[in-house]
């Protein structure tokens, strides 16, 4: 073995993505965008308060930004891979396009794997972590440090993606990653290994991040706070969070076995020696289907949220809305068959498991009803979560309904594996998710910086997202029905050209919205004077995380509230219980900041990275410090810090004599600069 | 909505024969499932056309900005209502559920066509990116296009000799996967003379998208006379042959690497098949039954229909 072979692995100059001019200069992005981001925080001297107030940080508000940043540049990658497949579809008649089929093949891969687990799995993490310890009247989650190492974990696994994109070629073999093909015998490069590794790290991160939150809402609600007194929210983080325990280690498992696989020569998957694939594709599935309602299921949650206070009004039948999501995430656990109808199993199974999936659609369509009869008799205000929301109930059907099909095994024989399912799972993903995860943003935002969002580019970049989605996905269906295969990069059949060309355009529509969203970022900073909501409560909110200033403090609240019933912020100011001085504070204690979240995430990437060039003493290094910093951890005993009660008192008088001086608006001036985060109580 | 008039869309527009799908069956499995698709959707507007109907028309009647409208904040539940709102979607489900249970079982890929005559049989193996097609009682092979008599059922035996692939018919039928060292089966009819596309749907590599064959559905006679063909103009799948078609190939390239002037442009031909060769292709990868729970382990794919 070579001297440069110990030091460097596998990698050479040749793994530099030379092949093709397209993926040099998506390298070439990645590489000055990195670059750029670096020198610009040199520039800046920034360096010191990223680490000492942002990357060490166990504040779960704090992570919770940080995991939707991480969500956001994942977005704005999977994104542009995604329309570049519809453009390169839009003239594969016949013809190669602008995108061999190696290059196709790992953009369908990256596409996939970036949006479940890099793009939408942080982004509702992150909004998760932001809101529910607020909603439940909590000061952090149960294990901080855990969390932010969760955090350091997935945007390790992040890292390892963008890395792909730089060095050696990506995964061909889908974001499900199916063997044999990506067994070594058919695919001996680098590509599943930076999948298997890039995928382990998030799901490790999200089997931790699901542990604290289960332990979050069990045991750190506010006193009085009883299990159905919860904002439905945190019914929905509670039950994703118990999916993500289960179902997050089968995938983990999965992905170690076909390591193993790869790595040692061993035969779980493989074609040969007793290894078989359909185990792989239970193991799978078993995570996959429960994943979907670990994404849906949050936005869920934020869309209750919405429409009740969009509407002024209670949430329509919620122990119906609670009891729908349990069956929900129960059910979750008993469909994964029908993800592969056609691995030729008996009748009677996949009849059964047909069967299980549309008893799912009960539930789900129980939550619709109840979202439409919260409006009834409401005072609708179409600001843009609601827009998102709406939207969201009349796509959702649409997937709704694609969704039965697809149950149903004898069509899904005809419509697997083609464009059809591939519309399906985008018509739940985006109006289900996307639109839910977007309407929070737009929703707590101005909880999270003290400003809201420009209204008018909120409208445009809803406008493009809703008629994108809808030119985009659309005319797969039909595409699915003429029998056109998922995955294709070219096609000889002149019927599809229509519909490829209007998916193109949608996709457009798509990119002007993702540039719509960015603008209306830079907008609202730049004009965050004039919207400024400090005293905490714009959207005259109905749950505890409006109670607070905006942004809240670290210890969230200084007198933990009390609560008697529902909605226990609306009830606060109906009974003018809200804003009131308490006669004395107390010091509270806050868990105090660490580097482990930095060092374990650093080193998880090296690992990965390791493992994927053979590069052993870097894998072995990172494991070390890994091991190494755990137990040096386990040494450190002052692990919290003391705010002195005269530090919160000042903190709280700021803020309740601001709230003082600011003037109450009704909801005529909700989109207003007179909106300054302090509602008139009634509704009017 | 938009689905259904997609759908509406593209039942005008692909008419020509060549562009298949089950919109525009050749066999009454893709017209059952047609059916069945349609009927689904039907059944399914009960529950949603309320929504596309109540959501603006709520939504506009109870905007803010609307003084005529009544207002109640704490309304929360009616017993009426949750009636409805679980009843509905449940009625719904059982009727389909009943559908599952009842006319798709019919459907299932395992169950022989109910028709006189012995079927005919085809053995199916998955290639890096062809479909190899073993008549194994005429004891001829083709790569490209897989010949049929209409109205003659077809029983497929179907394996891989490489990664999982997906063997698909749209406008005859089902598909199912096809996985090394497993049988999975299919059964399918033609119901008339003509031409459609088969394809693989599971993605296998960089040459996913040339694994295209088409299917011609012949008279009986022409079927006949098909086969004498093939068996005169057809080279034999030996050894050296077999090495050159186990290559990731594309059709057109093995078309190239085996053809001779008297087939098909797109079609490859063999003839002398040995009556072995599907069933050695399946063994290859089988261990030894060291134990009964292996053996039962790699035998799960495959039942009696």
């Amino acid at each position: 073995m070579s001297w440069s072979h110990i030091v460097f692995g596998n990698l050479s100059v040749d793994a530099l993505p030379l092949y093709s001019a397209i993926a040099a200069t998506a390298a070439s992005v990645v590489v000055l965008g990195a670059v750029g981001t670096f020198a610009l925080i040199t520039v800046l001297g920034k360096w010191r308060y990223l680490w000492s107030e942002w990357f060490t940080s166990v504040d779960h508000k704090r992570i919770g930004i940080m995991y939707i940043v991480i969500a956001l540049v994942m977005l704005t990658r999977a994104v542009i891979e995604g329309v570049m497949m519809r453009m390169q579809q839009a003239v594969a008649l016949d013809s190669p396009g602008y995108l061999p089929p190696d290059h196709f093949a790992q953009l369908f891969s990256t596409h996939g794997t970036i949006m479940i687990f890099f793009m939408a799995m942080p982004f509702l993490t992150g909004v998760i972590n932001y809101v529910m310890p607020l909603q439940i009247g909590a000061r952090d989650v149960s294990f901080p440090l855990l969390n932010s190492i969760s955090l350091w974990l997935t945007a390790a696994g992040a890292v390892i993606m963008m890395a792909s994109l730089c060095l050696g070629k990506f995964s061909t073999g889908g974001w499900t990653g199916y063997p044999p093909y990506t067994g070594i015998a058919f695919n001996p490069g680098v590509g599943p290994d930076y999948w298997i590794w890039a995928v382990t790290l998030g799901t490790v991160g999200s089997t931790l991040t699901g542990i604290n939150f289960a332990v979050t809402i069990y045991k750190e609600r506010a006193p009085g706070m009883r299990l159905m007194y919860m904002p439905l929210f945190c019914w929905t983080a509670l039950c994703t969070s118990i999916l993500m325990i289960f179902a997050m280690p089968p995938l983990t498992v999965a992905t170690g076995l076909l390591a193993l696989d790869r790595y040692l020569g061993m035969h779980f998957f493989t074609n040969d020696l007793g290894g078989n694939m359909m185990n792989y594709a239970n193991l799978l599935w078993l995570f996959g289907h429960p994943e979907v309602y670990i994404l849906v299921l949050p936005a869920f949650g934020v869309y209750s949220t919405v429409f009740s206070t969009f509407s002024s009004k209670t949430l329509y039948g919620y122990t119906s809305l609670v009891g729908a999501t349990i069956c929900i995430a129960v059910l979750s656990f008993t469909v994964w068959v029908h993800h592969f109808f056609t691995m030729g199993q008996s009748a009677d199974l996949n009849a059964a498991f047909g069967t299980a999936t549309m008893m799912i659609g009960i539930p789900t369509g129980v939550k619709i009803y109840d979202w439409i009869l919260t409006m009834y008799r409401g005072r609708i205000r179409f600001t843009v979560p609601l827009l998102y929301a709406l939207a969201f109930l009349l796509l959702f059907v649409v997937g709704g309904l694609s969704g039965i099909l697809l149950a149903n095994p004898a069509v899904d024989y005809q419509v697997h594996n083609t464009l059809f399912l591939v519309a399906h799972f985008h018509n739940m993903l985006i109006p289900g998710v996307l639109f839910g995860m977007l309407a929070a943003y737009h929703f707590w935002f101005p909880k999270a910086f003290g400003f809201r969002l420009n209204e008018t580019w909120g409208r445009i970049a809803f406008a493009f997202w809703a008629s994108g989605f809808l030119f985009a996905f659309m005319p797969l269906y039909a595409l699915g029905a003429l029998g056109m295969p998922r995955r294709t990069q070219e096609f000889f059949n002149p019927a599809y050209l229509p519909y490829t060309i209007v998916a193109a355009i949608g996709g457009l529509l798509i990119l002007a919205a993702l540039a719509s969203l960015f603008i209306q970022l830079g907008v609202s900073i730049s004009r965050r004077e004039e919207t400024r909501a400090f005293a905490g409560d714009p959207w005259n909110g109905r749950t505890l995380e409006w109670s607070t200033s905006s942004p809240p403090p670290e210890y969230n609240f200084a007198i933990l509230p009390r609560v008697e019933g529902k909605d226990a912020f609306h009830r606060m100011k109906e009974h003018g219980e809200a804003y009131l001085r308490p006669d004395a504070y107390e010091p509270i204690e806050v868990p105090r900041n660490s580097a482990m979240g930095p060092v374990i995430g650093v080193s998880g990437a090296a690992v990965a990275f390791g493992l994927v060039w053979h590069i052993w003493w870097m894998a072995c290094l990172g494991l070390l410090v890994i091991w190494g910093a755990v137990i040096a951890r386990s040494f450190v005993r002052n692990t919290t810090r003391v705010i002195p009660a005269s530090e919160v008192e000042a903190t709280e008088r700021r803020w309740l004599d601001a709230v003082s001086r600011t003037q109450r608006v009704t909801r005529d001036d909700e989109l207003q600069p007179a909106n300054r985060g302090l509602a008139v109580a009634s509704a009017t | 909505m938009m689905l259904g008039l997609g759908l509406a869309l593209s039942v005008g527009a692909c008419s020509s024969s060549h562009d298949s799908s089950f919109l525009h069956p050749y066999g009454e499995v893709a017209f059952s499932q047609r059916r069945l698709f349609f009927e689904i959707i039907g059944w399914m507007m009960i529950v949603i056309l309320p929504v596309f109907v109540a959501v603006p028309v709520l939504a506009w009647r109870y905007r803010r900005t609307s003084s005529r409208s009544r207002y109640s904040p704490d309304w929360e539940f009616s017993w009426p209502l949750e009636i409805l709102v679980w009843g509905v979607p449940v009625a719904v489900v059982g009727i389909l559920t009943y559908y599952i249970w009842t006319l798709e079982n019919r459907l299932d890929p395992y169950r022989p066509i109910d028709a006189e005559g012995a079927p005919l049989e085809v053995q199916v193996v998955g290639l890096d990116w062809k479909w190899l097609f073993i008549y194994p009682e005429e004891k001829i092979a083709t790569v490209g296009t897989l010949a049929l008599p209409a109205n003659r059922p077809v029983h497929f035996d179907i394996t891989s000799d490489t990664v999982m692939q997906s063997f698909f018919i749209p406008a005859l039928g089902s598909q199912i996967y096809a996985m090394a060292g497993m049988v999975t089966q299919l059964n399918l009819v033609a119901d008339r003379p003509g031409t459609v596309r088969g394809q693989n749907t599971q993605f296998n590599g960089l040459g996913f998208q040339e694994q295209k064959f088409v299917v011609e559905a012949m008279a009986p006679q022409d079927f006949d006379a098909w086969v004498d063909t093939v068996r005169t103009t057809g080279v034999p799948l030996d050894g050296a042959a077999w090495q050159t078609l186990q290559r990731k190939s594309t059709p057109k390239e093995a078309r190239a690497a085996l053809g001779t002037q008297e087939m098909p442009p797109t079609a490859l031909y063999f003839a002398s098949v040995s009556d072995a060769f599907f069933n050695d292709i399946v063994d290859k990868y089988r261990t030894p039954p060291a134990s009964a729970s292996n053996a039962a382990q790699q035998q799960t794919a495959e039942r009696e229909p």
